[in-house]
């Protein structure tokens, strides 16, 4: 297990690759990357900052994987989230999840971001012509992480 | 004990985090709260603002999760990542 968390972009291809190590028990990997949209809540976003609660994201981050890791039988999993100053179009977030079938590595790498979502302590502050704003949490995320509880 | 505040309420407050001293007959994050908010006019966030979350040596927390003096006590809007 992999848990990052960074203010330097990340290249999903070479860290796909370090997370398959080749091992040829993996017949799947599902991949999820998070964006910044040029738009949000009708407002043109021209940057980003991502402050987040270091030592605690970590340890967050950490148990959403193992939840995950104990949940569904996948062989490995990544979580790479950027913080600081980011731009449209910028990666934020990558979920990797490796298994021996496809459907155990789909359901993990999504409880994993929606999860993350809900629990892992980031927040972002936007920029739109209007000025900097907070971003409000979604009641859509809530319930995206909701169907996943046990 | 070490109390920490982040993004938006960090901004309200003006401050990242302070030193206090656990008042006598504070036992528990509802209480920590309600002390923290009666020192001034500022302070009034952390009652008057709704959906606030906490978390006691870095782990989430309820308004009945104890606190002792020595823990970290983290105060913060939603988590909004991803």
């Amino acid at each position: 297990m992999v848990v990052r968390v960074q203010e330097a972009d990340f290249e999903v291809g070479a860290e796909l690759a370090a997370l398959r190590r080749d091992d040829p028990q993996i017949g799947a990997l599902t991949a999820f990357v998070g964006l910044v949209r040029e738009m949000n809540e009708g407002a043109g976003v021209s940057e980003m900052t991502l402050e987040h609660y270091p030592g605690m994201t970590e340890r967050e981050l950490e148990a959403i994987v193992g939840e995950a890791r104990r949940r569904w039988a996948v062989l490995d999993a990544l979580v790479i989230h950027r913080v600081g100053r980011l731009l449209p179009t910028d990666q934020i977030v990558l979920v990797a999840v490796v298994g021996v079938h496809r459907g155990e590595t789909f359901a993990a790498c999504q409880f994993i971001i929606d999860t993350l979502k809900t629990r892992a302590p980031f927040w972002k502050r936007e920029v739109t012509p209007a000025g900097g704003r907070w971003v409000d949490a979604r009641a859509a995320d809530d319930q995206a992480a909701e169907r996943w509880q046990e | 004990m070490k109390i920490l505040y982040f993004a938006s309420l960090r901004e309200a407050l003006g401050c990242g985090g302070e030193e206090v001293a656990l008042p006598a007959g504070v036992a528990d994050i509802a209480g920590l709260m309600a002390f923290l908010a009666a020192r001034d006019e500022k302070s009034q966030v952390l009652r008057t603002r709704r959906n606030l979350r906490y978390a006691v040596n870095q782990e989430m927390a309820r308004l009945d999760t104890p606190v002792a003096d020595g823990d970290e006590v983290a105060f913060f809007p939603p988590v909004t990542g991803g």
